[in-house]
């Protein structure tokens, strides 16, 4: 069996599983955020009562991270809802904006944009808290109303996405019935030159299979490629199996994944015991290739969807108005070094915004010094226009008053992992995906460029 | 749900996505209370870009559209895990889309919800029908017919009877799987 299939077989009890068979999982993690979390809630009440439990409280992991920092008055009613139900099932695992359980989330506008307004709990974005906080293991099975939930196949485990009544009906009764995908396995050799990235690899990988060629299957990565990689780029690159249509990803299980999960589990306290899937000899792939890191270049996805590929070094000619570094895949601390790696001491031509995927990436870049300066100096001094409001910002529009939203037709390269029409806000712009280099890159020039020409 | 129905049909191309299904400024709308719901019907589709539907799908001020079928290309819902989507086109009136294939997460979620039916098409329709052409679905069949031309669509299978008890929790329930209420 394949890993997907290894961990579906023991969530549902059975010794073997085979691609298309329909299985009842058991569910070791259910996410969900301040988007679909009020609606999920709502579902759970009207199918299971009103005074109705959750299957288990320990299980559960509640990230309010898409629509906080807005005036919307909805968006900060949805961010109580979550914290009324937290209060009412004693859930454990809620990682609310402010510290005050009976209190009312108001975003104050009046004080801008870029400094910090949360309490001492708060995160930032839920695919990104999750292995921070110690909720990914490997060998499980994780649930979260959001497509990119795929991230944490980085560590071994079953993850992907599902809508409000899904996940309602796992907040019910920890179960769900779900279909064996079939899996395709992409294997990596070779090393990435200078001023490559994971996100190059993912993106040429889409590129390559097109932006429906995973639709209902698993995403299998192996190889020396893979073993060579930290947790984060094996997590920029799981992140984006569902551009693909994928089900999920998944990684196999090694030292830098054993040491990752124990850190952090027993920094927050959170189950240590688990159980990883390891590779068996014998496994089926309806689709399998080598890829040779060694041939890749920097590479972006145009405008309109994940899958048109292009290398960064035949699009010179393509003028950008914005460039945009954050989110789940691409604002993580190492992210953001590889960024501040390109524009230190120089200056963005264009509007460049950056936002952090979790509070701790702000403190991290905060402490982080490069001859006595901090990163987070660094970046504002390159003209980058941070904000310690970690979360999913302008990745995906939201509300008009979002930080960096595109609020009229314009060109944006960003690090971030979506561009079909209108996903950063104005249906009539353009969004070019690329790594935190290249998005580094192009901010310097104004036109899309390929990083070599800065890193060495 | 009547076994036939005859109405305009809607007519877009390949990779609709959650996007243009449903913004996400108006995922702050909470399905499940009913003036939200109805309002994300008001906003079924318009991501779409002007240029290249110029037909609005919900006229401006209304919470229902004409269109009851709704047909397109590859890859419809792709994107984002938002259940608004097929929840936005359901309360909008749209009974069934018929697309060339789907995205994984928008059908499971039409099925979860019973909010309408994801046919996948034999032929690329949406090159062969344009918007506002009167079609006839035949659910009894799994038939469309339009232009006095009726192509077959791929049966539904095991999803189908979820789809007709309205959804996973009405399903369940009737088949022994979860208590009744």
């Amino acid at each position: 069996m394949t890993l997907t299939e290894k961990i579906l077989a023991r969530a549902s009890g059975k010794a073997h599983v085979e691609p298309g068979a329909n299985v009842w999982v058991n569910v070791d993690v259910l996410m969900t955020h301040d988007v679909c979390g009020p609606g999920t809630i709502g579902v759970f009440k009207r199918e299971f009562g009103k005074d109705a439990k959750v299957w288990d409280p320990r299980k559960v992991v509640i990230i309010p991270d898409h629509y906080i920092f807005t005036a919307d008055s909805m968006s900060n009613r949805n961010v109580d809802i979550l914290r009324e139900f937290v209060r009412e099932q004693g859930l454990p695992y809620f990682y609310d904006v402010i510290d005050d359980p009976n209190g009312h989330w108001q975003f104050d506008a009046s004080r801008g944009q870029t400094k910090a307004q949360y309490g001492s709990r708060y995160t930032g974005v839920c695919h990104t808290t999750l292995p921070w906080k110690g909720h990914t293991r490997p060998g499980e099975i994780l649930f979260g109303t959001d497509s990119h939930t795929c991230m944490a196949g980085a560590f071994n485990q079953f993850a992907t996405g599902i809508g409000n009544t899904d996940a309602g009906f796992i907040l019910g009764t920890g179960k769900l019935l779900i279909k064996v995908p079939e899996t395709m396995r992409f294997f990596l050799e070779g090393a990435m030159q200078p001023g490559v990235m994971a996100k190059d690899v993912i993106l040429h990988v889409i590129g390559d299979i097109g932006f429906d060629g995973a639709t209902y299957r698993a995403m299998q990565w192996e190889g020396p490629g893979v073993y060579a990689m930290n947790m984060d780029d094996r997590m920029t690159i799981a992140n984006m199996a569902i551009e693909a249509g994928g089900k999920n990803a998944m990684f196999p299980c090694d030292q830098k994944t054993l040491d990752y999960v124990r850190e952090r589990t027993a920094e927050n306290g959170t189950r240590e015991d688990f159980e990883p899937v390891e590779l068996d000899a014998d496994q089926k792939f309806i689709y399998d290739k080598v890829f040779d890191l060694s041939k890749l270049e920097p590479t972006v996805a145009c405008h309109p969807d994940p899958g048109q590929r292009r290398l960064a070094k035949e699009m010179s000619s393509v003028q950008l108005d914005r460039a945009y570094i954050g989110s789940c895949t691409g604002g993580k601390t190492s992210d953001f070094l590889a960024f501040a790696q390109v524009v230190k001491g120089r200056s963005v031509k264009i509007d460049t915004f950056g936002v952090p995927a979790t509070t701790k990436v702000v403190r991290e870049l905060k402490e982080t010094q490069w001859d006595g300066q901090s990163v987070w100096n660094i970046l504002e001094s390159a003209g980058v226009r941070m904000t310690e409001n970690a979360s999913c910002a302008a990745c995906l529009g939201g509300p008009v008053d979002t930080f960096g939203r595109l609020n009229k037709p314009m060109k944006c390269i960003s690090a971030t992992n979506r561009n079909f029409p209108g996903r950063m806000g104005n249906k009539e712009s353009e969004v070019y995906l690329a790594s935190p280099y290249t998005v580094a890159a192009s901010a310097l020039t104004g036109r899309v460029t390929d990083p070599r020409e800065f890193v060495s | 749900m009547s076994k036939v129905i005859t109405s305009p049909v809607y007519v877009c191309a390949d990779n609709i996505d959650t996007d243009q299904i449903i913004p996400a400024q108006y995922l702050t709308l909470v399905p499940t209370i009913p003036e939200e719901y109805e309002k994300l019907g008001s906003y079924a589709l318009i991501g779409l870009p002007d240029a290249l539907y110029p037909e609005r799908f919900v006229q401006e001020g209304q919470t229902q559209t004409q269109y009851k079928i709704v047909i397109a290309g590859r890859n419809f819902g792709c994107g984002s895990s938002r259940e608004h989507a097929p929840i936005a086109l359901g309360a909008a009136g749209v009974e069934a889309v018929v697309a060339e294939s789907f995205a994984r997460i928008f059908f499971r979620n039409c099925v979860a919800t019973g909010e309408l039916y994801p046919y996948d098409s034999n032929e690329r329709l949406c090159d062969l029908v344009k918007t506002g052409d009167i079609a006839t679905l035949d659910f009894e069949q799994d038939t469309l017919t339009v232009h006095g031309k009726t192509y077959s669509l791929k049966p539904l299978g095991e999803v189908r009877p979820v789809i007709d008890a309205g959804g996973i929790f009405n399903y369940a329930r009737q088949t022994g799987m979860i208590a009744s209420k």
